[in-house]
């Protein structure tokens, strides 16, 4: 009976994997002709899961019965919101995607296929509750995200992004598990509260070694300072709707899983990882504007803004009580909208050939050329730096309350005067679409899909968007609720 | 009489060997590989030494699945390192510098 209520919990999981079991069947057998077909298939199996996860989130779910199979696996409310994240980035992902691989005679089967195993990773990753759930979601979701950047297979920068992304990112996988295999050995457990009861009193030097490694790894994964330098290359080399993929999904279900160990885990352990969060947001928030200044290219920009936006983030989590676990959720979702919006504004720059552009230099003067385009990607710019009245600046408050709350006011103050400094390069990419002399180098048509994806974010992320917080704010305290926290 | 640190000390030793192998290797991409393979196996050591004198077997499943998702690792490692042979005709560590800044 038990067995049965739990696969009723994996059902989303469930629906992801037979699907991209069958899709892997339809791209072996059928081959490249039914790129399309495959697409549709993975986008309404994720359109399911997200369906099927709402429910769990809306009645913010928590306690013993969201656990299956014996406490392995957890679906409450706080992995919920998290899913819901991820399966909106992969499914605008397939939406986006087609488009651009048709152009350039690219699509493969295989695509939609490695996306959904991707969100599958991840959705495990993010409900994971033992140490044993934790690695098989996150490396589910790795493997299929070395092939992703690698997906152009003809394209040299493609080939290396893939290379760069495989090496860093077994790396970042071998030190998470020599952590979470001292973890094991300290506290003789892999299940989350079996640590959280292990470690409630003084940490043993082994154990502080697991917990730092443990950090070290889980930050690779979400590219946060120190551990960032291979985000500007893969973001670069990786095929452009890829690379959206990899700002938004990835990156939500790494600090969703990074929330859940430090702040469940490790809860009564927060003085041991408070210092390394804090420093990795103040280094992280500062190398992103700082590395931003000067960059030619716009994904690689969009990287380093991706480097910064990590910082704010861990400043939530830096909180560790509730408001700062809601906030940390709250911001991931515009900043997921907030990404998606730009990589589609930077899949929207095309010549007249149809080739896609990433110059900075080609943006000049779009406001004369494009207006349409321009002034949504000023909007988002502008949301990214955080400048009121747009939604980006909510993101930025709630974060700042919340440490704030937690008397940290120092970090919240760097936090604040940084940010200023990383609002530079976003101004600076404003000023070049509407002072500068017009480059005319965007002439190329664009696809309806892409116009309609960007026309989502970009209203979400105008000051319409305020009348969502009331409702995201309440869904992101239910959710935060169920991670168990003081305060 | 071999104890607990003896094993903590050897995978340590190994998976320092792993990290050094991956970032002072300026040769060849397939030694980064065998860097990595290192590492996981470091880990395993851990896990199997503590699982036995822990009398718990949750580190052996744990490193059963360890050596399998290794094996997956290493054929998609070796599919992307084929590929970039392919196109850029080279696996030399110092080549690998398309993208810079």
């Amino acid at each position: 009976m038990a067995f049965a209520a739990s696969f009723a919990l994996i059902a989303p999981e469930l629906v992801l994997g037979i699907t991209g079991l069958l899709l892997t069947l339809v791209a072996a057998y059928g081959g490249d002709k039914f790129a399309r077909f495959a697409s549709i298939a993975a986008a309404v199996a994720l359109g399911g899961a997200f369906a099927l996860v709402a429910p769990s989130v809306c009645a913010g779910a928590s306690g013993m019965e969201t656990e299956a199979f014996g406490g392995l696996f957890r679906a409450d409310a706080f992995a919920g919101f998290a899913k819901l994240m991820i399966f909106a980035a992969s499914g605008a992902t397939l939406m986006i995607a087609p488009r651009f691989f048709e152009k350039i005679g690219a699509m493969k089967t295989e695509f939609p296929v490695l996306i959904l195993f991707a969100a599958l990773g991840m959705s495990i990753m993010v409900s994971a509750n033992d140490l044993l759930t934790l690695y098989m979601g996150l490396e589910l979701n790795s493997l299929a995200a070395y092939v992703l950047a690698a997906m152009l297979r003809d394209d040299d920068r493609s080939a290396e992004a893939g290379l760069k992304y495989f090496v860093l990112g077994a790396l970042a996988s071998g030190i998470l598990l020599f952590g979470m295999s001292l973890t094991y050995g300290f506290t003789g457990t892999t299940s989350f509260a079996g640590i959280t009861a292990a470690v409630s009193g003084e940490l043993s030097t082994g154990m502080l070694f697991g917990l730092i490694f443990m950090l070290a790894g889980l930050a690779f994964k979400i590219s946060a300072a120190p551990f960032h330098m291979w985000t500007p290359d893969v973001y670069t080399g990786a095929p452009t709707p890829v690379t959206m993929f990899f700002a938004s999904a990835p990156k939500v279900a790494a600090v969703a899983l990074l929330a859940r160990v430090s702040m469940e885990a490790f809860g009564s352990q927060v003085d041991a990882w408070r210092q390394v969060v804090i420093a990795a947001a103040l280094l992280s928030i500062v190398i992103g504007a700082l590395g931003a200044i000067g960059q030619s290219n716009i994904k690689r920009l969009l990287a380093y803004s991706s480097i910064n936006n990590v910082g704010f983030i861990l400043i939530g989590l830096a909180a560790a009580n509730a408001s700062g676990a809601s906030a940390l959720l709250v911001y991931l979702a515009i900043y997921t909208v907030m990404t998606v919006g730009s990589f589609v504004a930077v899949l929207l720059m095309r010549d007249a050939e149809g080739n896609q552009l990433e110059g900075i230099s080609d943006l000049a003067g779009l406001a004369t050329t494009r207006p349409a385009l321009a002034w949504a990607l000023m909007a988002l710019m502008f949301s990214l730096a955080g400048i009121p009245p747009l939604f980006g600046f909510w993101g930025k408050f709630v974060v700042f309350q919340a440490a704030v709350e937690a008397d940290l006011l120092a970090l919240a103050a760097i936090g604040i005067a940084a940010s200023v400094i990383g609002a530079f390069y976003y101004i600076k990419i404003v000023k070049i679409m509407f002072f500068d002399e017009p480059a005319g180098t965007i002439t190329g048509e664009a696809d309806k899909a892409h116009w309609a994806l960007l026309l989502i974010c970009g209203v979400i992320v105008s000051p319409l968007g305020y009348f969502l917080t009331p409702w995201l704010g309440s869904l992101a305290d239910m959710a935060a609720a169920s991670l168990g926290l003081p305060g | 009489m071999i104890g607990i640190e003896h094993y903590i000390i050897v995978s340590s030793i190994l998976f320092v060997l792993g990290v050094l192998g991956i970032f002072m290797n300026r040769k060849n991409i397939i030694v980064v590989l065998m860097a990595i393979e290192l590492i996981l196996l470091a880990v395993n050591i851990n896990l199997v030494a503590f699982s036995a004198f822990l009398g718990d077997l949750a580190g052996q499943v744990f490193a059963m699945f360890v050596l399998t998702v290794a094996a997956g690792e290493a054929a998609i490692g070796l599919a992307i390192l084929v590929i970039y042979f392919r196109s850029r005709g080279t696996i030399a560590v110092d080549d690998v510098n398309q993208m810079k800044g």
